[in-house]
């Protein structure tokens, strides 16, 4: 057990991570400022295949607490946005993250960071028409 | 660091400017460089819209008061990991001989952790270079979707079919995400 080389790795960590954090989040907020929830709702096509791309781009880009991307598909769903552009939205929101690829392609590698976001996004929209079939074969409406 | 062990060590190859992902390196000039952009363009917004530059620095400070209890309790993790948790460990229950075990104690992992995605970036890569498979960390990441707190809203905007379905694709589908990364990963040269 080494107390000092354990701290001054953990220190080490600190500083490499930070100011990419900072810079995130600086970015984050400033995406979620100048994009207010109700212009995602203009860009939907009604198309069963165009509105959960576009569902997942938009979850990719924006990013930020899961609670404010059921809010956000809450009023999405609301105003007849379809459940599969809803759900790719909620799920890439959580799994993608386009803002913060910088910080993790610093820390845990360019092609980890890539392949994971890319497969996250791909599967965002496939799971969301997985599941928007298998409720309509429950007869699941929502 | 705690003896830095060849096997399942995949961060070697794959962090910038041939770094180790981890915690032993020096903050790198892109970190500085990606923040001192930001920066500028909130200065800039500043300037051209003071309102907005407001509104997003309100935004930024709330998220960061949510965030720094977390990223207090990720380093002490990273403390407490570095000096009492050997590769072998690591090896045993997340390594390339983990089997089944790896990929359960990934999503558990995964759904238990708090806090946005990122603060856990530094957390895996030490992992990582103890020792830990590649695709489990994408696991791991995957299944931080999967918030049991908050399993209550998602019911309540979306009802519980919806969140029990999306739920359970989730966690199939975060092995399946995990396996296709390492796959990549391995493909650059890798050990995943």
């Amino acid at each position: 057990m080494d107390l000092q080389k354990s701290a001054r790795k953990t220190a080490n960590s600190f500083a490499q991570v930070v100011p990419v954090l900072l810079g995130v989040l600086l970015f984050i907020s400033l995406v979620n400022a100048a994009v207010p929830p109700e212009v995602y709702a203009g860009f939907f096509t009604g198309s069963p295949l165009v509105d959960p791309f576009l569902g997942a781009l938009f979850g990719s880009v924006a990013g930020g607490n899961p609670i404010t991307s059921y809010i956000i598909g809450g009023e999405l769903l609301s105003i007849d946005i379809s459940i599969t552009a809803v759900t790719a939205f909620i799920l890439s929101w959580v799994t993608v993250g386009l803002i913060s690829l910088p910080a993790e392609m610093e820390i845990l590698g360019k092609r980890f960071a890539i392949a994971r976001n890319l497969f996250s996004f791909i599967f965002a929209i496939i799971l969301a028409l997985l599941i928007d079939y298998t409720l309509s074969l429950a007869g699941v409406t929502l | 660091m705690n003896g830095q062990k060849k096997q399942g060590g995949s961060g070697g190859q794959d962090g910038p400017k041939g770094q180790k992902p981890g915690g032993g390196k020096k903050p790198s000039k892109l970190s500085w460089g990606f923040l001192a952009v930001v920066i500028v363009i909130y200065i800039a917004t500043a300037f051209i819209e003071p309102a907005l530059a407001k509104k997003a620095f309100g935004i930024f400070s709330g998220i960061l008061l949510q965030v720094v209890p977390v990223l207090v309790f990720v380093f002490f993790l990273l403390f407490i990991t570095d000096l009492f948790i050997k590769p072998e460990k690591i090896a045993k229950y997340l390594g390339s001989e983990s089997g089944v075990t790896g990929w359960l104690v990934a999503i558990v992992a995964g759904i238990i952790s708090s806090g946005p995605i990122y603060v856990w970036f530094p957390f895996l890569s030490e992992m990582r270079e103890k020792g830990m498979k590649t695709g489990l960390a994408a696991t791991f990441l995957y299944n931080r979707a999967v918030k049991v707190p908050l399993l209550p809203l998602m019911i309540y905007y979306f009802g519980f079919a919806f969140t029990v379905v999306l739920t359970v694709y989730m966690i199939v589908f975060s092995v399946v995400v995990g396996f296709l990364t390492a796959l990549v990963v391995e493909a650059g040269g890798e050990n995943a």
